[in-house]
């Protein structure tokens, strides 16, 4: 085991892949020189040269738009989107070429690449930067939809991403980037549609993700030391392919259910597992499901307001204290 | 399967006051093929217009009717391995690589035999084997697709080309601006092709952009050559078409083509196509491209025989993939769950 922060861990992924496979290039905007604006990708130009490794334009159309017509044709492209807010400027060549194609075509165009993107709020960056977008991209036929909370997780579902047949979307969280874990030394490949049961509890399943991950777990010390409260987090990972075998497990063994989400409320990730939970284990429950989400506002700069909107520990903690008794 | 109408090969012409032209750098067996593609174009688009009616094709399509010239000179100057990138309007441009027309009517029926099964439709044609990669129908996201595959083009060495064509409208919107920059900064063997048709959709191209020529004007930003093209004549286009694709072959980079041209038929089956004055319609017929280019065949020297044999072979041909199509089946319906993923499927759970 190497320790590595959630940044170094993104590194790690790509050149891992790209002296695996030759197909594997990567482009975006400050990413070679620079080694990316969040430092994600330093040292990736050093090795691989600027073939691989390109710095390109302000055109998030013709970053995304290259790395689909560089899939249909033989390679593995990797492209970077600086902030996931800018996904609206090139949502329509993620949404409506990216995503469809394969399945317009009956299966004649093969699009194996993915979209990493720094995405969530929680470093004051206003409305425009700190949007976590991740029910945009679930909602999408034909994305597959990635959210790491862990800089092993990192590594281990971007390589998985990067092997992909499909295009994947990658989500980092911003506010993890400076996360320091232990990562395992040589080559990690984890796959892709896989829930985790990150901290085993009887009494209440906490579905999170990303962010939410830390955070659900910290409120699940409290709530055992303070109230005895024996808190099952699932750090669900991946959104599409959606692991609801273990999902719907688990919940059914606790009887209740909450979900963290960082996205705002309507139409979250955590609205359509709610649906899926109440459909298949609703007689399993022992209580409503209860979504905790940032409210359905545009995110917010100054410190205290933004840390007001994104579900924090106590909010957690007083949720379920509230909601399990 | 009806495939391409396979005519004869001619028995060289190479006699009389027109076979110096005729044996020029462009060929007879080159015009012959361009003949041929045009014709195979403008049959089947007739034709599909004639099904639209009988209500046996659905939805609506873009013809190209008028505008055939630009897609022949072009595909005939392209090798079997480059990239086509074309728009929602783009039959003609399937079709000069070598894509059956029997798959063409098929989807634009909905019907099994289809390039695409029936799950794309009219606006969506590809057919990768022949290196036609798709039809786009949101304007101008192509552009940056088509510079994608050039870029993978280049880094493999493969030598390919990638040909992108788009309508005068596409030149107002971002991603062709992004598109050409990011074609110019990294020398990317793309041939941007603009078919200028004089209007956007419904409004005139001259009224929407401060500059004469949509794509020709906008070339020098990107460090390209300003080249105009009589997009009515497949020999020009043609010539232009092959000098472009050669540059872009040998490494140098990136071109872009304004063949200015015409639609006789509005921008879809919903669109008469009234806001254009009649005169300027009747004075763009007279010009029809392929009356024009069978006209120069004859003045070259190529028997009255050779032409109407294609015409006749092309006819037959088109006749055949009708039935073909109309007796296909309707696409199972599983296929409407299938290929959202590269394991053949569409689960998102487990």
């Amino acid at each position: 085991m190497a320790e590595l922060t959630y940044r170094e861990a993104v590194a790690a992924a790509i050149a891992q892949e790209m002296r695996r496979d030759e197909n594997v290039v990567f482009l975006g905007e400050d990413v070679a020189d620079a080694g990316g604006v969040f430092k994600t990708t330093v040292g990736l130009l050093d090795e691989f040269g600027p073939l691989r490794v390109r710095d390109t334009p302000i055109s998030e159309q013709a970053i995304v738009g290259a790395a689909m017509g560089a899939a249909m044709t033989g390679l593995r492209p990797i492209a970077e989107i600086m902030f996931s807010d800018f996904f609206a400027v090139c949502w329509d060549i993620i949404t409506n070429q990216i995503a469809k194609s394969r399945y317009m075509t009956n299966g004649q165009v093969a699009l194996p690449l993915v979209i990493r993107t720094a995405n969530g709020g929680g470093v004051r960056f206003g409305a425009q930067h700190s949007q976590s977008l991740e029910n945009w991209a679930m909602m999408v036929p034909g994305l597959k939809v990635v959210a790491p909370s862990t800089p092993a997780d990192i590594k281990g579902l971007l390589a998985a991403a990067i092997r992909d047949p499909d295009p994947v979307i990658f989500f980092e969280q911003k506010s993890l980037y400076g996360n320091k874990g232990e990562v395992p030394e040589g080559e990690h490949v984890d796959e892709l549609g896989i829930a985790k049961i990150v901290r085993p509890g009887d009494d209440v399943t906490i579905l999170a993700l990303a962010a939410m991950v830390p955070r659900a777990l910290e409120a699940a010390e409290i709530l055992a030391a303070e109230d005895g409260i024996g808190a099952n987090v699932i750090d669900v990972r991946s959104l599409v392919p959606l692991d609801t075998k273990t999902i719907l497990a688990e919940v059914s063994r606790t009887g209740r259910v909450v979900t963290v989400e960082e996205n705002p409320r309507l139409c979250g990730w955590g609205a359509e597992l709610s649906s899926i939970i109440s459909e298949e284990c609703f007689y399993d429950l022992d209580m409503p499901i209860v979504r905790i989400t940032t409210p359905h506002v545009p995110l917010p700069a100054a410190d205290d307001l933004e840390d007001h909107a994104i579900p924090s520990v106590s909010r957690i903690v007083e949720t379920i204290r509230r909601e399990v008794d | 399967m009806a495939k391409k109408a396979k005519s004869k090969a001619p028995a060289k012409s190479g006699k009389g006051r027109g076979a110096a032209r005729l044996n020029d750098d462009i060929g007879e067996e080159k015009r012959l093929e361009m003949f041929q593609m045009q014709l195979e174009v403008r049959l089947l688009e007739n034709r599909a217009n004639d099904l639209f009616l009988q209500n046996l094709v659905k939805g609506t399509i873009h013809l190209s009717v008028g505008m055939e010239a630009v897609a022949a000179g072009c595909g005939a100057a392209m090798r079997k391995n480059d990239y086509t990138f074309c728009t929602y309007r783009g039959h003609a441009h399937t079709m000069v690589r070598g894509a059956p027309m029997t798959g063409v009517l098929g989807e634009l029926m909905g019907r099994e035999c289809g390039l695409l099964n029936g799950k794309g439709g009219s606006m969506h044609l590809t057919s990768v084997e022949h290196g036609a990669m798709g039809s786009y129908a949101i304007i101008g996201a192509h552009l940056p697709i088509a510079v994608g595959a050039a870029w993978s083009a280049q880094y493999r060495g493969s030598g390919q080309v990638s040909v992108c064509f788009f309508g005068d409208g596409a030149t107002n919107i971002g991603a062709f601006h992004e598109a050409l920059n990011m074609a110019a900064i990294w020398k990317l063997p793309v041939v941007f092709v603009c078919e200028n048709n004089l209007y956007m959709e419904y409004t005139p191209i001259a009224d929407v952009i401060p500059v004469e020529h949509p794509a020709a004007d906008r070339a020098s930003a990107y460090g390209m050559d300003q080249i105009l093209v009589d997009g009515n004549d497949p020999d020009a286009v043609f010539r232009v078409a092959r000098d472009a694709i050669e540059m872009a072959r040998a490494g140098d980079g990136p071109s872009i083509i304004e063949a200015k041209t015409y639609r006789h038929l509005g921008h879809s089956r919903a669109d008469p196509g009234t806001y254009r004055p009649p005169e300027e319609i009747e004075e763009w017929k007279k010009r029809d491209p392929i009356p024009m280019y069978r006209k120069r065949l004859l003045d070259y020297g190529v028997t009255e025989k050779t032409v109407s044999g294609i015409e006749d072979a092309v006819m037959k041909a088109l006749d055949e993939a009708t039935e073909e199509a109309k007796a296909s089946p309707v696409p199972a319906l599983e296929l409407g769950h299938t290929e959202v993923w590269a394991d053949g499927g569409s689960a998102w759970r487990n």
